[in-house]
């Protein structure tokens, strides 16, 4: 592929700049002798051919390109998608893993709220509402002990009581009965008469438990008052009481949740 | 002149004809445009240095292209094809550069 036109890098002393640009112009004024034509000619096919070129490489296709090229080409789409498929996989596990982990994570977070709910009632720092019964004591004559509420509240646990009020006092585990002055201190708080109870539980067996004889209607009529029971599909015990942190009793540590 | 209007005339003309490169075409054409390319600087080098003849730069012009896609089609028969079409090109390419050079020196001076 020499070009016979060309001595390579034949040294040539510099000559003027402006010699040169004038054999340039010479060599370029239109002359039409043959070998311009045909120099035309191959001048208009270069430019062809580099238009048709441009315009190929610009939408080059799969099928222009040799078997080697294609060989290399399916082996990378092949180890594209092997890398793609297995990268897939790992998504789809770490997808079920978290899947599973919020739908336990859910679960837990319901049963603990369930359990939020449940001790809040026992502990009587959240209202419970339900079916139950309201315990009116009367005592004109101010002659009902702190025991007979303490009786009655002992009776209608037995009976089932999920929440009791007495007045505007939450009963709880540790809620204490004593005579006061004009009325029955319950936990330090003043209850005067008429007393009365709000509890929640089953209506029937909380009612039954306060009739039988001998029981708190008896012992409050024997001293002079009244108990008078009313069975009522709603009851909403809403004193609350705020816990205090313990001062001596800790939690025995476990290991698992 | 007539060198640089042929060559607008064959842009103008592709860009309307839009002509699709026969497949059995398809890899000769790159090499035999830088092929081209290369004589067309070696002209005008030959111009610069006073020693242009229409009919050797007609006959390196062909022999040029021809030459060069007789190399990358052998190539493709030995299996060398990619190989041999890069070694072309690169060949080409610095043949160019330093034509280019040439004339920048005989113009500028530089």
């Amino acid at each position: 592929m020499t070009d016979p036109d060309r001595p390579v890098r034949a040294p040539q002393p510099p000559e003027d700049a402006r010699h040169a640009w004038a054999r340039l112009r010479r060599a370029g004024a239109p002359s039409m002798s043959r070998s311009n034509i045909l120099v035309m000619v191959l001048a208009i096919a270069l430019g062809f051919a580099i238009i048709a070129q441009v315009r190929q490489t610009s939408v080059q296709g799969l099928e222009t390109l040799r078997e080697d090229e294609l060989v290399r080409l399916f082996a990378d789409v092949d180890q594209d998608g092997d890398r793609l498929s297995s990268e897939i996989r790992d998504l789809q596990t770490s997808l079920q893993l978290l899947d599973s982990r919020s739908t336990g994570e859910e679960e837990a977070q319901r049963a603990a709220k369930e359990r939020v709910d449940a001790l809040g009632i026992l502990a009587g720092t959240a209202p419970a509402v339900g079916q139950g019964i309201t315990l009116r004591i009367d005592d004109p004559e101010g002659k009902v002990p702190s025991t007979v509420l303490l009786d009655a509240v002992q009776e209608l646990r037995d009976a089932g009581a999920e929440a009791i009020q007495v007045g505007d006092v939450r009963v709880v585990a540790d809620t204490w009965f004593a005579d006061g002055g004009d009325g029955i201190s319950v936990s330090g708080v003043e209850v005067r008469p008429p007393y009365v109870l709000r509890v929640i539980g089953d209506s029937n067996t909380l009612a039954g438990a306060m009739q039988i004889p001998g029981g708190v209607t008896a012992t409050v009529r024997r001293v002079g008052g009244e108990a008078t029971v009313d069975i009522r599909t709603r009851v909403v015990v809403d004193a609350l009481l705020s816990v205090s942190t313990p001062q001596y009793a800790r939690p025995v540590p476990t290991t698992t949740p | 002149m007539i060198p640089a209007i042929g060559l607008a005339i064959g842009i103008v003309v592709g860009l309307l004809l839009q002509p699709a490169v026969p497949v059995w075409l398809q890899p000769y054409l790159p090499i035999a445009v830088i092929a081209a390319l290369d004589a067309v600087f070696g002209a005008v080098r030959a111009i610069l240095d006073g020693i242009f003849s229409d009919k050797v730069f007609v006959v390196s012009f062909l022999s040029n292209v021809v030459v060069a896609a007789f190399i990358v089609f052998l190539g493709d028969k030995l299996g060398v094809g990619s190989q041999l079409s890069t070694g072309v090109v690169v060949v080409l390419g610095v043949r160019i550069f330093s034509n280019v050079a040439s004339i920048r020196r005989h113009l500028f001076d530089a």
